[in-house]
């Protein structure tokens, strides 16, 4: 507790360069930015595969990469080969983490649909675009935001890393706070991670409220 | 008018659906394609609306073979009803509904309204116009995908399996119901079972395949049942044959006996001494009460109200089929029964000698 207090005490701790604000700032930038690029190219693949049938295979080597891979790893190969200077060594060691979790539930989403319903669009007359954006993206929705859900905060955990080769966010106050043997930093950081975490989870939650149709959650009462 | 000529339907494994099919499904009637799973029914149907192409054959669509029109606006112009009913779970029942008229480019307000107007004619409460699927029991949303293939006023009609998944009572509530709306409409209705007393009853014209995609036999349900083309269509069927086949025989040919009956208000002395074995009661306004039998009246004053009277059967005279004449017979220790007209009221007594004339004359046809 007393690190907390400590911590979030510290007038110091909330301005400047290594202020809580600007190092919150820089956190998000790393998040939005790997989700916003890993969501551009897994949801319209897996919406691509799980309507077609085509590359699956893609599906299934992702899932398994994505467990083998070391993010940590990654990023110093990265770094080595890019340099430091600019967020991207970063970024690519997060999207690679946040593309399978998006791709698996949007293919699995799509192809999950009942068969029965996407023959009654097909014989009511649309056409295969129609059928996915009209019938197959609603039904499958609530399976692709739980795939975008559970890559944000994969993704805001591991952004951590970013900190171990000089750049920036929240994970600079638990690297620098162990090397420094300044605890109340490192616990102060991770509170921070996890609150944020929270946030995400909650943003999900209503986004889930607001798109998914109450026919599709069944969230009215039957009868 | 639908024609399929020399259809076959054969798979890249060998396997083969439908082989060599050609039958028609003239304009306005009901042609229910029947037979054991595995005979090509389904396929049959799907390639009219191109779910599926014929790998040899034509189908034509008043003339115009379908494998020339774009599949989704052949589709538009065709209602598609299935097993599940297909429902889409997002949408409100009235966009459900309105589902083509939306695809056409129909106003929404216009669409809407013609989703209300249809939700109405398949017997379903408007009021469930804004609920979704889920909230809906099986029944209901079968009837909501009728009025879903309803909604662009198409003249063909595909149904595969509609009512297979629903209870036996609401499956016979949803027959009645689409024999009720075809008597109004008059399409073109191709309608898959593997159900037979389905077939019989619904169908117009009755086409049984047999598994390999053959057609056995093709032909009205009464003379399907009189006469059928070989064992696999006799087999299938199935028992009662005879009975069921009396269920198409209008009980208007029965000889009727009117001078059976007595007014409830005789007096029991005066009709003690009639000579017939049964007299049927009747109340003033000449709705039936029940039969008595003269010579086990009591040696009583009073009129017929105060003795008690049997059991009787009726039927509709004009209306209903000579099975329901057979089964108004059996259900009095008479042994005869009451022809009634839409009122209830008794026309005549059709006595058991009466029944077997007729039965004998069906007997007769049966011989060929």
């Amino acid at each position: 507790m007393n690190f907390l207090i400590d911590f979030f005490g510290n007038p110091a701790n909330w301005s400047g360069p290594d202020g809580i604000p600007l190092r919150f700032a820089e956190h998000l930038e790393f998040t939005g930015l790997s989700l916003l690029i890993a969501t551009l190219i897994a949801v319209p693949l897996g919406l691509w595969i799980g309507h077609t049938g085509r590359g699956a295979l893609v599906v299934v080597l992702s899932a398994n990469a994505a467990r083998a891979l070391p993010t940590l790893g990654l990023l110093v190969l990265i770094v080595l080969l890019m340099g430091v200077g600019s967020t991207a060594p970063v970024l690519v060691p997060l999207i690679a983490l946040a593309v399978p979790p998006i791709l698996v539930n949007t293919y699995e989403g799509i192809r999950g649909v009942d068969p029965d319903l996407r023959d009654a669009a097909y014989g009511m007359g649309l056409r295969g675009g129609q059928v996915l954006g009209r019938v197959l993206v609603p039904v499958a929705l609530p399976l692709i935001l739980l795939g975008l859900r559970t890559a944000a905060i994969q993704v805001v955990a591991t952004a951590t890393v970013a900190a171990y080769v000089g750049l920036g966010g929240l994970g600079r106050y638990i690297i620098d706070g162990l090397a420094t043997l300044r605890y109340e930093l490192t616990v102060g950081g991770a509170v921070l991670v996890g609150l944020l975490a929270l946030a995400v989870q909650g943003l999900f939650a209503l986004i889930q409220r607001v798109c998914v149709s109450p026919g599709v959650s069944r969230r009215r009462k039957v009868r | 008018m639908i024609t399929f000529d020399g259809v076959t339907k054969r798979y890249p494994d060998g396997t083969v659906a439908v082989d060599d099919l050609s039958l028609e499904a003239p304009t306005g009637e009901i042609t229910v394609l029947v037979g054991p799973s595995g005979c090509g029914k389904t396929t049959s149907l799907r390639m009219i609306n191109r779910m599926i192409d014929p790998s040899a054959g034509r189908i034509l669509l008043d003339g115009v073979d379908v494998t020339t029109v774009d599949p989704p606006t052949l589709r538009r112009g065709i209602g598609y009803v299935i097993q599940q009913a297909g429902l889409f779970p997002h949408r409100k029942i009235v966009d459900n509904v309105a589902t083509v008229p939306y695809l056409l480019g129909w106003d929404r307000k216009k669409a809407q309204a013609r989703a209300m107007e249809l939700l109405e004619r398949v017997g379903l409460d408007p009021g469930l116009a804004g609920r979704y699927p889920f909230q809906l029991s099986g029944g209901q949303q079968q009837r909501v995908g009728v009025a879903r293939a309803l909604a662009a006023d198409p003249p063909v009609l595909l149904m595969d399996e509609p009512f297979s998944a629903v209870d036996p009572i609401v499956r016979a509530s949803l027959q009645d119901e689409l024999l009720r709306l075809q008597s109004e409409l008059n399409k073109t209705i191709v309608f898959v079972t593997h159900d037979i007393d389905e077939a019989v009853k619904l169908g117009d014209r009755v086409a049984v395949l047999r598994v390999g995609g053959r057609l056995a036999q093709l032909a009205a349900p009464a003379e399907l049942l009189a006469e059928p083309a070989d064992d696999f269509v006799r087999e299938f069927l199935g028992r009662d044959r005879g009975i069921r086949r009396l269920s198409f025989v209008p009980a208007d040919g029965l000889r009727l006996r009117t001078d059976l009956t007595v007014p409830v208000s005789a007096e029991v002395s005066s009709v003690r001494g009639t000579a017939e074995a049964w007299l049927a009661v009747v109340d003033s306004g000449g709705r039936p009460l029940g039969w008595v039998a003269p010579k086990d009246l009591p040696d009583s004053g009073g009129t017929l109200a105060e003795v008690p009277a049997a059991p009787y059967g009726t039927f509709v005279r004009g209306r209903d089929s000579l099975r329901a004449a057979l089964d108004a017979t059996l259900l009095s220790p008479s042994g005869n029964a009451l022809a009634v007209d839409g009122s209830g009221r008794v026309e005549g007594v059709v006595t058991r000698e009466a029944l077997d004339e007729a039965l004998a004359r069906i007997a007769e046809d049966a011989r060929g």
